[in-house]
């Protein structure tokens, strides 16, 4: 008798056993619920959509899209996948004025920039807050990052020809926090780099890496971005023969694995050249590189992992690394979204959610008490330091911090 | 007339007599319908599903495809929350002779079926599952209907219009004065109880047993079992009907139903004896999966849920006891004619698709018996549920903005979806997840429709039908028959039967996936419910 040797479904969603561990540990789940949960709205839901669109659920659009769910999973179901799938394929109503602009990072930074300090200044004001909140149902309550006046492109611009001057070559994508709202992240990673013998190139011309576009029901632009992207990483991979790095865990799964699983854009010629600088750097170290620590660091750290990061199962670089520090009394913060998601924790009708799925992590925070908070991720740094007080860095500012 | 005296008393809770039933009661008579277990046992819910265009008989047998296509369009007006009007393909592979396409669809339209040759290309974009070296394609209109729901919902308006119903109730004799039957002796299974029930005329509408059913009255039938096996596969590869064109083979039909999707058939000639006890071979499943991966590749690594076979009623004309002239069509035997037995009418042969054809043969000739004399209706009544054209119009009008659940409900159970509690935590709690199936639903069915078991409550609800097979929602939903039924014992026998029942379908396809899951089932039932 003839067994089929494997099955396969889109986004693998047959091969769930209906254990429910999904469930489990959605963090949406346990703080709203109208949002249907990983298991209904991923592999139960796509059987009634396979049958008819009509099936679909406006309510997809609770989901974060952590992919703890995913992380999860004993069957490789790719859940988060099947959710946004779903999502860009069967909801078709145009993206509000809002959302538009909280998904346009690089827009809104270009903008931005010129009138960096005014605008820093208007949107931490009160009254700004509240007729955004009124007018844009943005939540008064949430502080906006600071844009900065001038951009990490142009920093590192001025600084070619000493960057190439190094034995070693790497390119950078930065991705719209570094280049428009602190570049100084981006000057960390190249003090460190640096230290080590390696050079940092740019990419010829980035664009945003659009996840806010794909969540926010702009796919056909996120596509546009993805396309050129990917011809930007084929030509620094393939024709420069340079790997990529990024100090974003977020813009790192999206160049990675959004663009082929949710986008269709097939990356697999470079994809594997994508790396988040953590882990560059802590493989270089371990293979013997060494960098030369500050005598009198003392730091107490508590890291909070990314749930992208986790995705990428990638955490472990960040953590070793910031271990690797003298002088840094280390703490990993328990496994646990902190609830901002992007642009999510933005708007007002997710605002209490947000907050309520943060809880536990800002908890742990303040029972901790750090005198830093590591992180790998610019909107969990925003919401860490909105909702507890403290400091969030990313590990690398940490490390440029440490090193002489 | 006393309780137990009816017009008629109608034997088998198929498809036949639950729309003998319907249209017996819908012309006035009292009437009562008797089965031995529950209702679409038989071959009325062991088919593909398919709402024939009548497009595969059309070359060999015009008079079927005729019938076919005049009840096809009957049923879209009065069973549309029944039926899904998917369209299908009738497509040539390299391997088939192009040419036949063209007698095909010459004796389709002499049929008056409307088949209209479309390019390979739109095909494959019409339906992508499709296999793409397909060198024709015939578009027809080709549908799905849901058997369970179709057979329920004819019960449901008899009752609604009077009519009794005996599930689990096996008919042991016949009451018989001289050559005129009087009625039928019965034991219910469920309660022990012997019953007699008297009625001037009694219909035989048991398929296959019906031949066994006529001896009892004293008449003789040869029935020639075919068996036919079917494989379901987990999700919907198509969404249109697949054939192939040529002439009717195995395993040449591909039906989207509802979440799921089945190829078939096989057609095996088996003893009378194993009518009852049919089983799927390791050679069926092979040629079910070799030749379904010719209509969809893909099918090759979709993950299958179950294998399942059913037996035709063929019968054998009566002038040629030898069986050698098998006929798919109605047979409607008038036995007071044929063997001199007064009151005694037996309707068998057909197919699923014609069973309202059947019951209209049938009634009109217990009507003349009866001296009644009322013209049939149920060509242009809706059955209850389908009153309105599509599930969207129901909940639209049930619900401002329905859930899944909902929406799952009133492509269910049609207009009846309204009759759903809901609004409240318990009410709208899942017990069938893969399906959406809820607790008001679940507790709809039990309330209307003749629900003694879990695998009765999955014909109507749907419940246990889904990708866990019953993992999750079947003890859930044995909570609800328990408190239902007043009864926890015998809740968790009707439990294991359900569970071992979804093995059955389980095990001649026991790889992979569907093997990963059944073994989850047993640890959650034997380790975590310790059942």
């Amino acid at each position: 008798m003839k067994l089929q040797e494997h099955t396969k479904s889109r986004h693998n969603f047959e091969e769930c056993m209906k254990c429910t561990v999904c469930t489990a540990f959605c963090p949406v789940l346990q703080a709203n619920p109208l949002y249907p949960g990983p298991k209904q709205a991923g592999p139960d839901g796509e059987r009634l959509r396979l049958k008819d669109p009509y099936f679909f659920n406006q309510a997809l659009k609770y989901c974060l899209n952590c992919k703890r769910c995913e992380v999860a999973c004993p069957s490789g179901v790719a859940v988060a996948d099947l959710i946004q799938a779903a999502r860009i394929k069967y909801d078709h109503t145009p993206p509000k004025l809002r959302d538009q602009l909280l998904a346009s990072t690089d827009m809104m930074g270009s903008l931005a920039r010129p009138f960096a300090p005014l605008v820093s200044f208007a949107t931490g004001l009160g009254i700004t807050k509240s007729m955004m909140d009124a007018m844009l149902k943005i939540d008064h309550r949430r502080n906006f990052p600071k844009y900065s006046g001038r951009s990490f492109e142009s920093w590192l611009k001025r600084r070619k020809k000493e960057q190439a001057a190094f034995p070693e070559q790497v390119a950078y994508y930065h991705g719209c926090y570094v280049n428009y709202n602190y570049p100084q992240l981006g000057k960390d990673l190249v003090k460190v780099l640096n230290a080590l013998g390696i050079g940092v190139q740019m990419l010829e011309k980035e664009k945003c890496c659009g996840i806010a576009l794909i969540t926010n029901g702009m796919s056909a632009k996120a596509t546009r971005n993805a396309s050129h992207n990917v011809a930007q990483l084929r030509q620094a991979v393939l024709e420069r023969g340079l790997k990529v790095v990024t100090t974003s865990s977020t813009c790192t799964l999206t160049l990675r694995d959004e663009y082929p699983n949710l986008l269709g854009v097939d990356n697999a010629d470079v994809r594997e050249s994508v790396l988040l600088a953590t882990r560059l750097i802590c493989e270089k170290l371990e293979k013997g590189a060494t960098l030369q620590f500050k005598a009198d660091y003392h730091k107490k750290i508590a890291y909070h992992t990314p749930c992208h990061l986790e995705r990428l199962g990638w955490g472990v670089f960040s953590e070793r690394l910031l271990q690797m520090i003298p002088g840094v009394e280390f703490t990993l913060l328990d496994s646990a979204c902190c609830g901002i998601s992007g642009t999510y924790g933005f708007k007002k009708e997710n605002y209490d959610t947000s907050q309520a799925i943060g809880e536990a992590l800002f908890s742990q925070i303040r029972s901790v008490n750090p005198d830093v908070v590591a992180c790998d991720c610019e909107t969990c740094k925003w919401q860490i330091e909105m909702s507890t007080g403290y400091t969030v860095m990313n590990p690398i500012s940490i490390l440029a911090e440490a090193i002489v | 007339m006393k309780p137990n005296e009816f017009d008629v008393i109608i034997i088998g809770g198929g498809i036949t007599g639950a729309g003998m039933q319907r249209d017996c009661a819908m012309r006035g008579l009292r009437t009562l319908l008797i089965e031995r277990s529950d209702i679409a046992t038989g071959a009325t819910g062991r088919n593909h599903g398919l709402l024939h265009s009548g497009a595969r008989y059309a070359v060999n047998d015009a008079e079927s495809a005729e019938e076919c296509i005049r009840e096809n369009r009957i049923l879209r007006r009065i069973a549309a929350h029944c039926i899904d009007e998917t369209d299908g393909l009738f497509i040539t592979l390299p391997e088939d002779d192009l040419a036949y396409q063209q007698t095909f669809v010459d004796a389709c339209r002499r049929a008056d079926i409307n088949a209209e040759i479309i390019d390979p290309d739109l095909a494959r974009r019409l339906e992508p599952s499709v296999n793409p070296e397909l060198i024709g394609a015939v578009r027809v209109p080709d549908g799905s209907v849901d058997p369970f729901r179709l057979c329920a919902a004819n019960m449901l308006d008899a009752k609604l219009r009077g009519g009794q119903v005996r599930l689990q109730t096996e008919v042991t004799g016949f009451i018989k004065e001289g050559d005129t039957v009087k009625g039928v002796h019965t034991h219910n299974h469920l309660t022990g109880e012997d019953v007699d029930y008297l009625a001037p005329v009694t219909v035989n509408a048991c398929g296959i047993w019906g031949q066994h059913i006529a001896e009892m009255a004293g008449a003789k039938i040869n029935m020639f079992p075919a068996k036919g096996a079917l494989l379901i596969f987990a999700h919907r590869v198509n969404n249109l009907v697949i054939n192939r064109c040529r002439k009717p083979s195995n395993a040449d039909i591909l039906v989207p139903g509802d979440t799921v999707c089945i190829i078939g058939t096989t057609s095996t000639r088996i003893p009378f004896e194993e009518c009852d006890n049919v089983a799927v071979t390791p050679d069926e499943v092979d040629l079910l999966i070799t030749e379904g991966a010719k209509l969809a590749p893909s099918l090759s690594e979709t993950r299958i849920l179950r294998a399942y076979a059913g037996v035709r009623p063929l019968v054998s004309a009566d002038d040629d006891p030898s069986g050698r002239n098998i006929s798919r069509g109605i047979v409607c035997l008038d036995h007071e004619e044929r063997d001199g037995i007064k009151g005694f009418v037996t309707i068998t042969g057909g197919k699923l698709m014609t069973y309202r054809l059947m019951a209209e043969i049938a009634t009109d000739l217990v009507c003349k018996k009866l001296k009644v004399d009322k013209a049939c209706q149920t060509a242009d009544v809706p059955l209850p549920g389908s009153e309105e054209k599509s599930y969207e119009a129901v909940a639209k009008k049930i619900w401002e903005t329905p859930t899944t659940a909902q929406k799952a409900a009133a492509a269910r159970m049609g207009t009846r979806a309204a009759r759903i509690r809901t609004g409240n935590k318990r009410d709208d709690a899942l017990i069938c997840e893969c399906e959406e199936v809820s607790v008001g639903e679940i507790n709809a069915a039990i309330d209307r429709l003749e629900v003694s078991t879990l695998t009765d409550l999955r014909r109507r609800t749907r419940v246990g039908m889904g990708t866990c097979q019953g993992e999750f929602c079947a003890c859930r939903a044995a909570g609800l028959l328990a408190k239902a039924h007043g009864c926890v014992e015998r809740e968790r026998k009707d439990l294991d039967d359900f569970l071992q029942e979804r093995w059955k379908g389980n095990f001649p396809i026991g790889w992979g996936d569907t093997l990963r899951e059944a073994e989850y089932t047993q640890w959650v039932y034997k380790h975590v419910l310790g059942l």
